[in-house]
């Protein structure tokens, strides 16, 4: 990619991400909360890819569209509430949360517009994908914390289906 | 050494009031150490005085007014601008008084023992503490007759006063069956409130005093520049201060003297014991008047020819005249020596009138030795009566039923019982009649030297002018009055000894009257001796009186006047006497009354009847004052509770419950227990109000979570940059 | 020229905040869920676009390898999440987390 281009690409990807998590809390059908959620995930996938990591994008549509969209989509499917004419989609909060975000947002942009981030170009090296291999077996890089998430996936997904199964 | 015993002067008042004080809280219930501890009190105080009155006599010229007198001082009160000096003195005036005082009241507290029946089951039920009240009353006229000042010299004028009330009303639940008779607790009262009517004005004379001279000490007013002071500077422009005061001092004399207007009381109050008659209101208390006058006489001469002495000296001889003519006319045997008393003192006070001063000294002098001795003698004969009474055979004579009394109730006082008793009761029978001779100033007894030394000079006044500048009417009127007085006086007394030990017994009770036990009789001996010696040491050729008090009055240079024997009055004043006791013998002597009805009743008709009811002067006073004192009490007891307090108080009461009521609604209800309340309400709101919070939605939850991140970051934010820097920097990006 | 840093950090603290709202906001368990996943989502991003624009010079990969575990961690989470939701249904016969409010005074 061109250089003056990529401010563009970003542009268009983060806008995808926003509008799409936009259109995830602001929909009243949940249905179409899930698909505008799928639309974020797509925008943040972008990102990755502009970001150079194109692993994680892969690891990102991979997983969260294609594992946890789909798991959320057929849980909205199951629980069939969407159909009820008395549907309430908020609660009473959402204009204080409406607030807090919005504030949040203001002082969270402040402070990193304000701060000089130390950074340090550098190109991405080739062997990106190895060397993330070699990094999560590596003793003395990030295997502990490797085995211990899936450990934890493990423990996750039997407790998942203890709690969701029929008595 | 003199000096030695003159500083012991404090101690003389206050033996007898130790006896008080031991009596009061230690031997009440023995009688018979009750009885020591006062004779002992009483004893002390008589050898203490002789022993200063010896010596005060030794030491005539050193001791002499008015800076003079032995001077014991006490301690000083400090008033403001001044010091009030309190002291003793002893001077020849109260060496004098300390011969007789404490003599006198031995011989009487003798006597008590047995007239109030000590060792006899009719003893009297309250029997120590009358020794008690007489040691006080002794302390009382002791310490009067030492002070050096006027504050000490109230103090225990007043304590005289409340012994004299306690004393008259000894027998305080005696009632008569009469009700026109007064009974010992109204007399005490009726003394009380008289002398304190006179007690008020001298009270009034000495504040002026003080008010002009700043001092309350004797020897500091009677100095010649403050006595010059006081008799040229004028009250209000008009009156000397001198003259004022002097009258108003005077005024406390007149009532504790019995002196017309205020000798109401004096009759009356024979009620009380014989020896408290004999003491209190014959030999020492009413002779306190006296005394007030002549030690305060520099005053009363300041002014020359001043009004103070013409007063003095008219009421001293009016009185002398009006109570001579009432005694004619008393069945009480008492009654009849209080109006001599009266009489005697109105004397004495006359004489000081005209300025003879020590002419009334020697008076008071010899009148309480024989006044004493008479009334002692009186009290014998009643106990004598009494007891015949109670051990008469149950039959009555032939001649009267029970006796002569009021509505059926036999009076033991009533000469009109008595009779004959002469040879019943010997010793008290002579004894008597030797007092009676010295009353009526017959040679050579006591009375005549003394009585006679009065006429005379009230006679040389009247001749020569007197020193003082009296004028030489009063002189006149004083010896004219004076001498009708001595008639009615010889008359009276008289009639009182036929009537009572002439004669044959009138009732039972007389004809079985015991004589009277030893520690009565042997008092009346010794002041019947008295009596009979004790003029000749004032004879005008040898007068010791003279010789010890003459002096007293040398102010203003001038000198009381030496008496001389002046035949004609000493002439005219015996045939005096002689007929009135020839006129008693007369009607009550040479026939003996075997009926108890009084010749002179018929004889004198309503002349009689204005005499026996004491010219009404106690009506005169019932209808004028103390009615309109009663109704204005009682008037100002309406308005005051009925009008203006109780409806005070009643609304005082009504306000405090509506106060109550309306605090409790306004302020109670509210404020308290909206207090109260409020907390318990505060609590549950919180409570309600927290309660909210946790609603048990996660969201809820969250929401608080997410803002006070955000709070923090906020507060974290400032602090690192500043508040308006970081808005402005937000602001511009 | 790259895309400056800043402009992932907002794009990140953005997502995070409209996940925030909606997790605050929505009546629906599942919903919330997907404001959840957004919010993970934004702290990936945050993560790598430091790590491009930091690590990648030093040589070390702990942004990447943190944004797997992240990923991982979310993946249990939603399983768990879904399935109690579903439990949740069975057993009340609602998504609506206001009427699942039994742990209130």
């Amino acid at each position: 990619m061109t250089l003056s281009v990529s401010p563009v690409i970003f542009i268009v990807l983060s806008a995808t991400a926003l509008l799409g998590a936009l259109g995830v809390v602001l929909s009243r059908n949940l249905f179409r909360a899930a698909l505008f959620l799928v639309l974020s995930f797509i925008g943040v996938a972008g990102l990755y890819i502009l970001l150079e990591v194109e692993i994680l994008a892969m690891i990102q549509l991979l997983i969260y569209v294609g594992a946890i969209a789909i798991l959320i989509i057929f849980v909205i499917m199951l629980s069939r509430q969407l159909m009820s004419p008395q549907y309430r989609a908020w609660n009473q909060q959402r204009r204080g949360g409406a607030v807090v975000a919005v504030m949040l947002f203001a002082v969270l942009a402040f402070v990193l517009l304000s701060v000089t981030w130390p950074t340090a170009e550098a190109a991405v090296p080739q062997d990106a994908i190895a060397r993330l291999g070699r990094a999560l077996v590596a003793p003395d890089q990030f295997v502990l914390p490797f085995e211990v998430a899936s450990v934890l996936l493990l423990v996750a997904l039997v407790g998942a289906v203890i709690i969701a199964r029929e008595k | 050494m003199t000096e030695f015993f003159f500083n012991l002067t404090w101690l003389i008042p206050l033996f007898p009031l130790a006896a008080f004080a031991l009596i009061v809280l230690w031997t009440n219930r023995n009688r018979l150490l009750s009885t020591w501890v006062a004779w002992i009190g009483i004893g002390l105080a008589w050898i203490l005085g002789w022993t200063l009155f010896f010596l005060s006599g030794r030491e005539v010229h050193s001791l002499t007014p008015p800076g003079g007198g032995h001077p014991v001082p006490l301690f000083s009160i400090p008033t403001g601008t001044t010091l009030l000096r309190l002291g003793f003195q002893v001077d020849t005036l109260t060496g004098l008084m300390l011969f007789m005082v404490p003599f006198v009241c031995l011989m009487i507290f003798i006597y008590s023992k047995g007239y109030m029946n000590y060792g006899r089951e009719d003893v009297d039920p309250r029997y120590s503490r009358f020794f008690a009240y007489i040691s006080l009353f002794a302390c009382g006229m002791l310490g009067l007759v030492v002070s050096d000042n006027f504050v000490t010299l109230l103090i225990f004028w007043e304590v005289m006063g409340l012994c004299s009330y306690l004393l008259i009303g000894f027998w305080f639940d005696k009632s008569y069956k009469d009700p026109k008779r007064i009974t010992p607790k109204q007399a005490g009262l009726k003394a009380f409130l008289t002398t304190r009517i006179g007690d008020a004005l001298m009270l009034a004379g000495m504040l002026l005093l003080y008010s002009q001279t700043g001092t309350l000490t004797f020897r500091e007013i009677f100095r010649e520049e403050t006595l010059h002071t006081l008799a040229t500077s004028y009250a209000w422009g008009q009156v000397p201060w001198a003259t004022l005061c002097a009258i108003l001092i005077f005024g406390g004399a007149v009532g504790k003297s019995a002196q017309f207007p205020l000798h109401v009381w004096l009759p009356d109050a024979m009620e009380g014991p014989t020896p408290v008659s004999a003491l209190i209101h014959a030999a020492t208390m009413v002779s306190a008047g006296v005394y007030l006058v002549a030690r305060t006489f520099p005053l009363f001469v300041a002014v020359e020819g001043g009004t103070q002495l013409a007063v003095v000296a008219f009421i001293g001889a009016f009185t002398a005249f009006l109570a001579s003519t009432i005694a004619v006319a008393q069945n009480d045997i008492k009654r009849v020596l209080a109006y001599s008393t009266i009489s005697q003192l109105g004397y004495m006070i006359a004489a000081l009138g005209l300025g003879a001063y020590v002419a009334a000294v020697f008076h008071l002098i010899t009148h309480a030795f024989f006044k004493a001795l008479l009334f002692l003698g009186s009290g014998s004969v009643i106990h004598g009566v009494e007891h015949g009474h109670h051990h008469a055979p149950l039959h009555p004579s032939p001649s009267e039923g029970e006796g002569h009394g009021s509505e059926g109730e036999f009076d033991a006082n009533d000469m009109m019982n008595m009779g004959g008793l002469l040879r019943r009761m010997p010793t008290t029978g002579w004894t008597f009649i030797i007092g009676a001779l010295a009353l009526t100033g017959i040679f050579p007894w006591a009375g005549f030297w003394s009585k006679d030394e009065i006429l005379a000079d009230a006679w040389r006044v009247f001749t020569h002018g007197g020193e003082f500048g009296v004028s030489m009417g009063w002189g006149f009127f004083v010896w004219l009055l004076l001498t009708a007085a001595a008639l009615l006086t010889a008359f009276y007394t008289g009639r009182q000894i036929f009537l009572t030990f002439a004669g044959r017994p009138r009732t039972e009770a007389a004809a079985h009257a015991p004589e009277s036990v030893p520690s009565m009789t042997w008092p009346l001996v010794i002041l019947a001796a008295f009596a009979t010696v004790l003029g000749l040491f004032g004879t005008p050729w040898a007068n010791q009186f003279y010789a010890l008090i003459g002096h007293q009055a040398e102010v203003m240079g001038r000198e009381i006047a030496h008496g001389e024997f002046n035949p004609t009055v000493a002439g005219i004043s015996t045939l005096v006497a002689l007929s009135g006791w020839l006129i008693a013998w007369l009607i009550y002597g040479r026939k003996p009354l075997l009926v108890p009805v009084d010749p002179l009743e018929k004889a004198l008709g309503p002349l009689y009847r204005w005499l026996k009811n004491k010219w009404y002067v106690d009506e005169l006073y019932m209808a004028l004052v103390i009615r309109p004192a009663i109704a204005l009490a009682r008037a100002c007891y309406t308005f005051d509770d009925k009008i203006v307090i109780d409806p005070i108080v009643d609304a005082v009461g009504r306000f405090g419950r509506w106060l109550s009521e309306w605090l409790k609604k306004a302020v109670d209800n509210p404020v308290v227990d909206g207090a109260v309340n409020g907390v318990g309400q505060v609590t549950a709101w919180l409570g309600e109000f927290m309660r909210a919070t946790q609603t048990g939605q996660v969201q809820n939850y969250l929401l608080v979570a997410a803002v006070t991140v955000l709070l923090l970051l906020a507060m974290f934010l400032i602090r690192t940059w500043g508040t308006w820097s970081v808005w402005l920097a937000f602001l511009t990006g | 020229m790259q895309v400056p840093l800043s402009w992932y950090l907002i794009v990140a603290a953005a997502l995070f905040c409209i996940g925030l709202y909606g997790v605050l906001s929505r009546r629906n368990a599942i919903a919330i869920l997907m404001g959840v996943e957004l919010m993970l989502n934004a702290v990936n991003v945050n993560l790598l676009a430091f790590w491009r624009h930091g690590e990648v010079a030093r040589g070390t990969l702990a942004g990447q390898v943190f944004a797997i575990i992240v990923i991982t961690v979310a993946a249990a989470e939603a399983a768990v999440g879904l399935a109690l939701v579903i439990a949740v249904y069975r057993a009340r016969r609602t998504v609506d987390v206001e009427e699942v409010d039994r742990m209130k005074l």
